[in-house]
């Protein structure tokens, strides 16, 4: 039998509390999230206010709920957008190789250069800032020459491994090569990419929130209340707190089940 | 043995283009050298010669896994198949034994899903393993067994011309000798010719029918495996054989 992989189980039941958790959020929190004087002013946490109430007595456990989901569907928008544009141009490149493969590299490693918040603002200040789907859009642009890397790579290693050298033998197609034969070999390389993306997607949309560029409210997110939370740190400290908190856990969960996944392919527990 | 050839190459001149980047100048390797043989229905030819001769540039060449710069390589059968000398790398790790060998019927298209699980369960008897095995993956079979498998996959489709390239060079002795058997036993079932590529002058004396020489991408010698063993003519062959001694 073998040995438990407990950082597969750790973060497997982690995440799943807290998708629950945000799911929930979606349709129903203690409070309005919005709700002016739910509660007194600053009011310290209790068991009426979780996480206490902030300078409008808004109760901030209901916000963050909510502020938690915006900022996961944003990651998740842009964790697929990269994902998703970043693995093709990564597995066409790594098995394919040639000039458009050089090419595309070379790109990359020029778009690599510039730290990727920075590449995010130039991209947002050009699509114009506030909207959602633009913040999406913006860190899903960025998100594609880290994936493109991590996906040729994989690719480009399997291309003249026997079975795939038997696979164009017995004439199957470079689509089914890709998809059938080599994709699912990639999968210990590719999953543990995907929680990575997620945590630096959660921490990029935040930080753009934080800086005011981001999700704009009423949608507020993890990082705009950050931002929030930051004008009234000796009033309300644990607006601070509980939301930094919920940023923490879930970056955590996620890094956790990404280790998980990565020891349980390696097979080194 | 019949005369009729499964294939024939002609002044044969092959290589590679050794990794240039966008810039740098793509320099051409030669590697093959005017190389002119035919393999006879029916016939193990094996291909000897040192590692680094070009045996498997070769091998390469002849599949059309590398472009020709000169020559011509004439195939009389369908599909011909490779099986590989390493066992470890040659079957795909995420897939099971019963995948692997009903994939290349899938990739053909014509038989429907019964059809092709009787061809599979027939070539898995006809290599010896039993239908315990369908379900395994790679990873819980022994090399041997994984070289079983890998043959089955590659005649499953029934091609008439297979290249073995150092096929038992991984394996352990007792192995080697089992699977030289199943080769044997399979070209006369199913009529096969086979190149078999390898660096071992013992294997090649107790398989091949006739032996191809090869040096610095040349045929330097070729002949009947007696001719060879017996009185070889060239220096070089000579050489090998008192190696191999």
């Amino acid at each position: 039998m073998r040995k438990r992989n407990g950082f597969l189980i750790a973060g497997l039941v982690l995440t799943c509390a807290l998708a629950a958790l945000i799911l929930l959020g979606f349709f129903w929190t203690p409070y309005d999230p919005n709700a002016m004087a739910a509660g007194p002013k600053f009011d310290a946490p209790s068991p009426a206010h979780w996480m206490g109430t902030d300078n409008f007595g808004r109760d901030i456990f209901s916000r963050v709920l909510k502020g938690a989901g915006t900022t996961v569907s944003i990651a998740l928008a842009t964790l697929l957008i990269g994902a998703v544009c970043g693995s093709l141009a990564g597995a066409l490149t790594g098995y394919f190789g040639g000039p458009a493969d050089e090419v595309l590299m070379r790109l990359n490693d020029a778009l690599t250069a510039f730290p990727s918040i920075l590449l995010a603002l130039v991209v947002i200040s050009i699509l114009g800032p506030g909207s959602r789907l633009n913040v999406m859009t913006a860190l899903g642009l960025v998100f594609i020459p880290s994936f493109a890397r991590v996906t040729r790579t994989a690719f480009a290693s399997l291309r003249d491994v026997n079975y795939i050298k038997s696979a164009r033998l017995m004439g199957a197609s470079s689509r089914r090569i890709l998809l059938v034969h080599m994709l699912p070999n990639t999968a210990p390389v590719l999953l543990p990419a995907l929680t990575i993306g997620f945590n630096n997607a959660v921490l990029a949309e935040a930080s753009m929130s934080f800086l005011g560029i981001g999700a704009t409210p009423p949608n507020a997110s993890l990082g705009y209340m950050l931002s929030e939370a930051q004008g009234m740190l000796f009033a309300a400290p644990w607006y601070a707190a509980g939301t930094g908190l919920v940023v923490v856990l879930l970056v955590f969960s996620v890094g956790l089940l990404g280790e998980g996944l990565r020891r349980r392919d390696r097979g080194v527990l | 043995m019949s005369e009729e050839l499964v294939l024939s190459l002609r002044h044969v001149y092959s290589g590679y283009s050794d990794g240039a980047g966008l810039f740098g100048k793509r320099q051409r390797q030669e590697v093959l050298h005017d190389v002119s043989f035919d393999v006879r229905h029916g016939e193990i030819l094996g291909l000897v010669g040192e590692s680094g001769t070009g045996k498997s540039t070769l091998a390469r060449t002849i599949l059309g896994m590398v472009r020709p710069d000169r020559g011509e390589v004439v195939h009389y059968t369908k599909r011909p198949q490779m099986i590989f000398q390493d066992p470890y790398s040659s079957l795909n790790p995420f897939y099971s034994v019963e995948w692997t060998l009903e994939e290349p019927l899938r990739v053909y298209g014509k038989y429907g899903r019964a059809e092709r699980k009787r061809r599979v369960r027939e070539m898995l008897e006809r290599v010896e393993l039993t239908e315990d095995y369908l379900k395994a993956k790679p990873s819980e079979l022994s090399g041997g067994q994984r070289q079983r498998v890998s043959i089955a996959a590659a005649l499953i489709r029934r091609p008439k011309f297979l290249i073995a390239d150092e096929p038992v060079s991984a394996l352990d002795v007792t192995i080697q000798a089992q699977i030289l058997d199943l080769l044997r036993a399979l070209r006369r079932e199913l009529d096969l010719s086979y190149l078999f590529i390898s660096h071992d002058l013992n294997v090649v004396y107790q398989l091949c029918d006739r032996v191809l020489v090869m040096k610095r991408g040349r045929i330097v010698e070729q002949g009947t495996v007696d001719e060879i063993f017996d009185h070889p003519k060239e220096d070089y062959t000579k050489q090998l054989l008192l190696a191999a001694e």
